[in-house]
């Protein structure tokens, strides 16, 4: 592999860090692009060639994650929460979360127990983002 | 009796070892615990100042220990980020060290927050792998 590889890697892994970091903030695509150093049209194509989802699911699947922590673990209103994480509209948070999630906000909050024990927020964030990969459907049938 | 009674070394890659030794010694104030040159390798492995284990081993890959394709593909899996967090690092004070590390212009993957089992930070070295500063709340060892 090239070192331009690993440079665009570098920088690619940078815009990605920025949504974990700034989810809760109006990013949009533009802005990510400029942390990657790239044109908006090439950070679309190589972030997505890179790790498998372009930066628009990437990120609705860090807002929705968020979501669905604060829908376990607090007491706030879906509207808040909807703001809290970057949403602006309440009808997008809503669609968005039962098209990721496969239900609303409100059953998944009703259906779903904190997460107990000693799991660093870190790790919790990493595998309860919910995947564009496939396997959440293939342990949701089985 | 136990099988073991410590964990005294580990081993991340790294993309080279002098910007490796500006990051860890130079910006997070790891100290060189050993850095010895022979023939085509280098063992470099750094440590928390004062205290004589773990320590970590800063690795290139490359070859003789493997082909250059096999280092490629661990470079490209560094540069994404994918080796996951190296090394969790305790702290007294992690409010003031995320601000003391900004300033130096450490990159943050997360901002200091309190999480209820402590408060954390999390950080990326320069060549994407992840490392988090951790404050617990209860203190073992």
């Amino acid at each position: 592999m090239s070192r331009e590889v690993e440079e665009t890697n570098r920088r690619l892994l940078r815009a990605r860090d920025a949504m974990d970091r700034a989810y809760d903030q109006p990013l949009d695509t533009a802005a990510l692009a400029r942390i990657a150093c790239v044109s908006e049209a090439h950070f679309i194509r190589t972030f997505r060639a890179t790790f498998g989802e372009t930066p628009h699911r990437y990120l609705q699947r860090r807002r929705v994650e968020r979501s669905m922590f604060l829908l376990r673990e607090s007491e706030r209103s879906i509207t808040d929460i909807c703001l809290d994480v970057g949403f602006t509209s309440l009808g997008t948070f809503s669609r968005t979360f039962r098209e990721i999630v496969g239900q609303s906000p409100s059953a998944y909050r009703l259906g779903t127990a904190p997460v107990g024990g000693a799991v660093p927020t870190c790790f919790a964030m990493a595998w309860l983002r919910p995947s564009s990969f496939g396997e959440a459907k293939e342990r949701s049938d089985g | 009796m136990k099988n073991f009674d410590q964990i005294t070394s580990a081993h991340i890659w790294v993309l080279d070892h002098q910007e490796a030794l500006d990051f860890y010694v130079g910006k997070l104030g790891l100290e060189v615990k050993t850095d010895i040159s022979q023939g085509g390798f280098r063992w470099l492995t750094v440590g928390v100042a004062g205290e004589a284990v773990p320590e970590i081993v800063l690795d290139v890959p490359g070859p003789p220990v493997m082909d250059e394709k096999t280092a490629g593909q661990i470079r490209e899996l560094v540069t994404k980020g994918a080796t996951g967090v190296v090394m969790v690092l305790r702290t007294e004070d992690c409010f003031g060290l995320y601000e003391r590390l900004r300033a130096k212009g450490v990159e943050f993957t997360q901002a200091a927050t309190d999480h209820g089992y402590g408060i954390d930070c999390g950080l990326r070295d320069p060549f994407g792998n992840q490392i988090r500063i951790l404050q617990p709340k209860v203190w073992k060892g």
